[in-house]
Parts: structure tokens; sequence; C-alpha cells
């Protein structure tokens, strides 16, 4: 207990801009706690979906399908 | 580039966290779940312009701080709908303990200085480095450094200074700010 209580004594000597290292720690656990909990919560379908929705075919050009038919190919 | 399959990938394993920074910034979840989508649909509208190889992650955030940014000129922040409404995004509710310390925790963030508050984010847990965080807010990487620490210690001075909670929220910044403004 006392090494525990001299330790933490140490860590109560203001740092740079007059904080703790104690105190710096507590900010930067809160705000990665608060932050990585919306992490956690992944992808939401809503989001999943609308990449989805744009990558699909007819959003975006697809060259491969059976290839020879489209009249943009034998350009070259 | 062209949307390739692993750049579609790439987008949506950021969305996590671009809906973090959203949330931490905004305070508001549904709000954040705006700008989320904004930004993905920016991106994918201007895929093009994306360097290959460059930060994908640092890219999507720049287009993020920048719709927040000038959707904040347009109209404040609801600074009183930032508490209830972002509990509500918990998946698990901390316990009740836990729970008011994180709601302190919330409110003192949203006093922050704009600057300051995606300064600190960015860095203190989005984990870009100086120069990425000086690269998505446009600004000098002294400049970020700086912000950092004054985002700090007004945390701290909000939070942890003895008697801090005998104040409302208003009056404690008040009088940080007062303070350490003269």
């Amino acid at each position: 207990m006392k090494d525990l209580k001299s330790q933490a004594s140490k860590n109560t000597t203001p740092g740079k801009g007059g904080l703790t290292p104690e105190i710096q720690s507590r900010i930067g656990h809160q705000l990665r706690a608060m932050y990585d909990d919306v992490v956690r919560q992944g992808v939401p379908d809503r989001f999943a979906e609308l990449i989805k929705k744009l990558d699909a075919p007819g959003a975006t050009p697809q060259v491969e399908n059976d290839g020879g038919t489209n009249d943009n190919h034998g350009r070259d | 580039m062209p949307l390739t399959e692993s750049l579609r990938d790439d987008i949506l394993a950021a969305v996590p966290s671009l809906r973090a920074f959203a949330i931490s910034l905004s305070g508001n979840a549904d709000r954040a779940d705006d700008l989320v989508q904004e930004t993905l649909l920016r991106a994918l509208a201007n895929i093009d312009s994306f360097q290959p190889g460059s930060n994908l992650p640092a890219w999507l955030f720049t287009i993020l701080r920048n719709l927040f940014r000038s959707d904040y000129r347009k109209r404040r922040r609801e600074v009183e709908d930032a508490e209830g409404n972002y509990a509500k995004t918990l998946k698990t509710q901390p316990s009740q303990n836990a729970h008011l310390e994180f709601e302190e925790f919330r409110a003192a963030l949203d006093k922050l200085p704009q600057d300051q508050r995606e300064a600190l984010i960015l860095v203190g847990a989005s984990g870009f480095s100086y120069e990425d965080a000086a690269s998505i807010c446009g600004c000098a990487v002294g400049t970020i450094k700086s912000r950092v620490n004054r985002a700090r210690s007004k945390l701290a001075a909000l939070l942890y200074v003895d008697g801090a909670e005998d104040f409302g929220p208003d009056e404690t910044v008040r009088a940080v700010i007062g303070g350490s403004g003269g």
C-alpha cells in the first residue's frame, strides 16, 4: 500500500501544461472509451447498403459482362 | 482512381471510426449518421480525386470534418440535446457510476472550442499522427500540438479541478475561459 501511495504521488507531479500524468491518462482513457464504444458498433446496415447500392452494376459501368456486345467495346 | 472492390471494402472498413469521429464532434447520434452518409456520398462521387496509396481514412476524415464545419456555420449545435441522444447510441449501458462519469466527460468535451475538440479527438482517440491530423484540419503540425495540449488542460480543469462540480457546466466553462483567457 505504501508503495502504491508513493507511486501515486509521483504521478501527481504536474507535467506539461500543468497536467499530472495521472489526469492526462485519465482523459485519454475516457476519450478512447467514448470513441471505441461507437467503433465497436460496426457498420450499420444503412451504410453497408448505401455502398453496395452505389457499387451495383448500372451505378458504375461494368466491362466484364460477356464481352464484345457493348458499343463502346470496339472503340480502340 | 476508380471504385474497385478493394477500395470499396476499405471505405466500408472506415465507417465505424467515421461514425465515432462524427458522434464525438457533434454530440448527436442522428446528426452524426447524416454526416457519415453525406461523407460517403461525397467520397464516392469524388473517388477519382483520391490518390491511390495515400491515406484513405485521412481523406475520408477530411471530408467529414469539412462537412461538419460548414454545417456548423449554418446552424448552432444543440448542446442540450447531446446528453440524452448520445446515450441512446450505446449498445451496452454502462453501470450507473460509469454512466455519470461518461456524461460528465461528454459534457466537458462539448464545452471545448471546436478547433481543440477536433484536434484532441483525431490525435487522442482516432489515433492519427500529429502530421495526419494537421493535414485533416488544414493547419500546421505545431498548431495541432498546441490545440491538443490546450484541450487536455481545459478538460482537466472542467473535470478534475476541486470544486468544479459545484458549478453548473456553463458556470464552470465561463470560469475556466475567464481564468485562462486573461
